[in-house]
């Protein structure tokens, strides 16, 4: 992969709450307009991963460079500026409780843009549309089902248009019809606004169903433990511990065994 | 079954010099198996020669957690006295679940060790964990400053809808309560003068003594303590729930300041409020100590009113406005404080709440007492 394929880089990542270490060494590279999942079983800091990439918890040592520059040298005020190109969908969905739907998806407009309130009205309408929202506008997230909550907040990511969405695992509580079309809808994204999806899951149908590229973390050597794609991973991995994860232990035994 | 059947026995047995045999019998079901540890640990006393523990289960009717605990617990005890096991006796049930529970071998996955923590450790981990706090409250001011400094040249994401709304919901909204606590505070600092005063025929300065005292202390106190345990709560409750449910982070990620845009807009509108809160409450403190003297004393409202207006000065007035809008800020502050530092629990969230109302109200009180020393010696 050459330095202008290169979306997002993950340098040399270490991780820690106090004493206790979550990650270290872990580093990869983001193919510009790929879908990146990043994986691994419970407890092995998918989400710290995630945390630290969109500006949330700050690395113990390493980086993370988007577009070749540096995010964590950044000062705040830099740092927050760069954030404006992401979007990012949690795993409740993490609506404003207090503002409508529209509200929600409309708030990073009027913070970062000068349109007019009819403009801003339009694409809330539209995002709202692209998730299958529309006529919700003025719903309260406590009158919305998981799911819908879910596609606001997705709508609500999308809402500057952004260069990288992140998702944190955006299958957790969907039955398997909404979750295979959340991963439609994040192909179409893709396709459609060119973004870099980067996806923490463990949810595997989903993960071989988007993912072009991904690395499994692990909780024992809590580092990086195998990068790829996840069906090459799944059937041609060295790792017996890696394959017994992509296959739920189904064909080389449990996976402690490794 | 024979009625002795139900009756759980156990025995402990010398098999040979080196076994210890536990028989058990009857039915366990719900029923407890009395000194089973101790026998245990009393027959490996006495005979230091054993090196194994069996089990004999063949009697046993029926078993539940309790007694798969019980025997779990007799496993941990052979162990520590270095007994070699034989769980071939055991129900089969019972040695899956063991086995399940990691209390026998044979279970696949890693097992997370607990890791003890040491002494020193811990007193350590406290330690700083105090210094933290501490430097957090430092900087949340600092935050706050900082979101003001911006707010004041235009640049803050802060919507005055918002602080608006807070603004009612803080003011307005709370001169029921507000009104209820001050016209009782009046009563009763009006019953307590009149019965002393009325001794030494000076019952007129009951209206003196209500006004200074609503004026320079119990208007802000009383209002700050009840902006404490209804607002400061509701906000540490508002923030640790949006904290619980990632809307902090989510507005984090927007590059979207959450000083700005949620704790300065409640800042500022329990600033704002309290002082209108003061005096409201100042107000109703006198009405509650002018119908003591008018039932009580016979006092016109007249006399009450001039008597009440030469006692207060404007400096005691100023100073309780400056005082409560202080107050305002310290609930607005520890609630604000406590609501952003709480953890993604429901039960920290009920924590932050109580943390907050107990900060405010203790800050409330040490500062009125810093206010009466600088006051007294300013001459104010």
């Amino acid at each position: 992969m050459n330095a202008d394929d290169t979306k997002a880089e993950i340098r040399n990542l270490t991780m820690a709450y106090g004493s206790y270490l979550v990650m270290r060494n872990v580093s990869a590279r983001i193919k510009r307009g790929s879908v990146f999942v990043i994986m691994g079983e419970s407890g092995a800091g998918k989400s710290t991963l995630l945390r630290t990439m969109v500006g949330l918890q700050p690395p113990q040592e390493g980086d993370v460079l988007y577009d070749g520059r540096s995010f964590w040298e950044l000062d705040e005020d830099s740092r927050r500026v760069e954030l404006r190109k992401f979007g990012v969908l949690f795993q409740s969905g993490a609506l404003w409780s207090s503002m409508t739907v529209a509200e929600n998806v409309e708030l990073p407009l009027v913070e970062y843009t000068d349109w007019s309130p009819g403009d801003r009205r339009d694409v809330v309408r539209l995002k709202l549309a692209l998730v299958g929202l529309e006529g919700f506008e003025a719903y309260y997230p406590s009158e919305l089902s998981g799911g819908m909550r879910k596609r606001a907040g997705l709508a609500r990511a999308m809402a500057l248009d952004p260069e990288i969405l992140f998702f944190d695992e955006p299958s957790s509580g969907l039955d398997p019809i909404l979750s295979r079309n959340l991963d439609e809808l994040m192909l179409e994204l893709r396709d459609s606004l060119g973004a870099t999806l980067i996806v923490v899951s463990h949810e595997l149908a989903s993960i071989f169903t988007i993912a072009d590229d991904s690395i499994f973390l692990d909780s024992e050597s809590k580092t990086v433990r195998a990068q790829g794609n996840p069906r090459e991973l799944r059937d041609h991995s060295p790792d017996s511990k890696v394959r017994a994860f992509l296959t739920r232990g189904e064909f080389t035994g449990p996976a402690a065994t490794t | 079954m024979p009625e002795t059947a139900s009756i759980p026995v156990l025995v402990v047995e010398h098999t040979s010099p080196e076994v210890l045999l536990i028989r058990i019998s009857g039915d366990c079901l719900n029923q407890p198996l009395p000194q089973c540890i101790e026998l245990v640990r009393e027959a490996s006393k006495e005979s230091p020669a054993i090196r194994y523990l069996e089990f004999d289960t063949t009697g046993l009717h029926g078993w539940d957690s309790r007694f798969v605990a019980l025997i779990s617990r007799c496993i941990t005890l052979a162990r520590d006295h270095n007994l070699e096991l034989r769980c071939e006796g055991l129900p089969e049930g019972v040695r899956r679940l063991l086995r399940l529970a990691q209390i026998l071998p044979g279970r696949l996955d890693a097992h997370r060790g607990v890791v003890k923590e040491r002494f020193l450790q811990k007193v350590g981990e406290r330690a700083i964990a105090r210094y933290e706090g501490t430097i957090g409250l430092f900087t949340f001011l600092g935050q706050n400053l900082l979101a003001l400094g911006n707010l004041l040249r235009g640049q803050a994401q802060f919507r005055w809808n918002d602080a608006l709304l807070i603004m009612e919901e803080s003011g307005p909204r709370a001169l029921g309560i507000v009104a209820m606590i001050n016209f009782l505070i009046g009563l009763i600092l009006a019953f307590v003068g009149a019965t002393e005063l009325s001794r030494f025929g000076a019952s007129i300065y009951v209206a003196d003594l209500v006004g200074i005292a609503a004026v320079r202390e119990t208007g802000s106190i009383m209002t700050g303590i009840i902006l404490c345990g209804r607002t400061g709560a509701a906000f540490a409750a508002q923030l640790g729930t949006m904290r619980v449910n990632e809307e902090i982070n989510a507005l984090e990620t927007f590059g979207i300041s959450p000083m700005e845009f949620l704790v300065l807009p409640r800042m500022i509108a329990l600033i704002l409020m309290m002082p209108f809160l003061c005096v409201f409450a100042n107000f109703i403190t006198m009405v509650g100590g002018f119908s003591v003297s008018a039932t009580v004393l016979n006092v016109t409202p007249e006399i009450y009113w001039n008597r009440t207006i030469e006692a207060i000065h404007l400096n005691s007035f100023l100073l309780g406005i400056v005082k409560g809008s202080f107050f305002g800020f310290l609930v607005a502050y520890t609630g604000c404080l406590r609501g952003m530092q709480s953890g993604y629990t429901a039960a920290a969230v009920g924590e932050a709440a109580t943390r907050a109302v107990v900060a405010g109200i203790s800050a409330i009180i040490a500062s009125d007492g810093i206010f009466a020393v600088l006051c007294n010696a300013l001459h104010i």
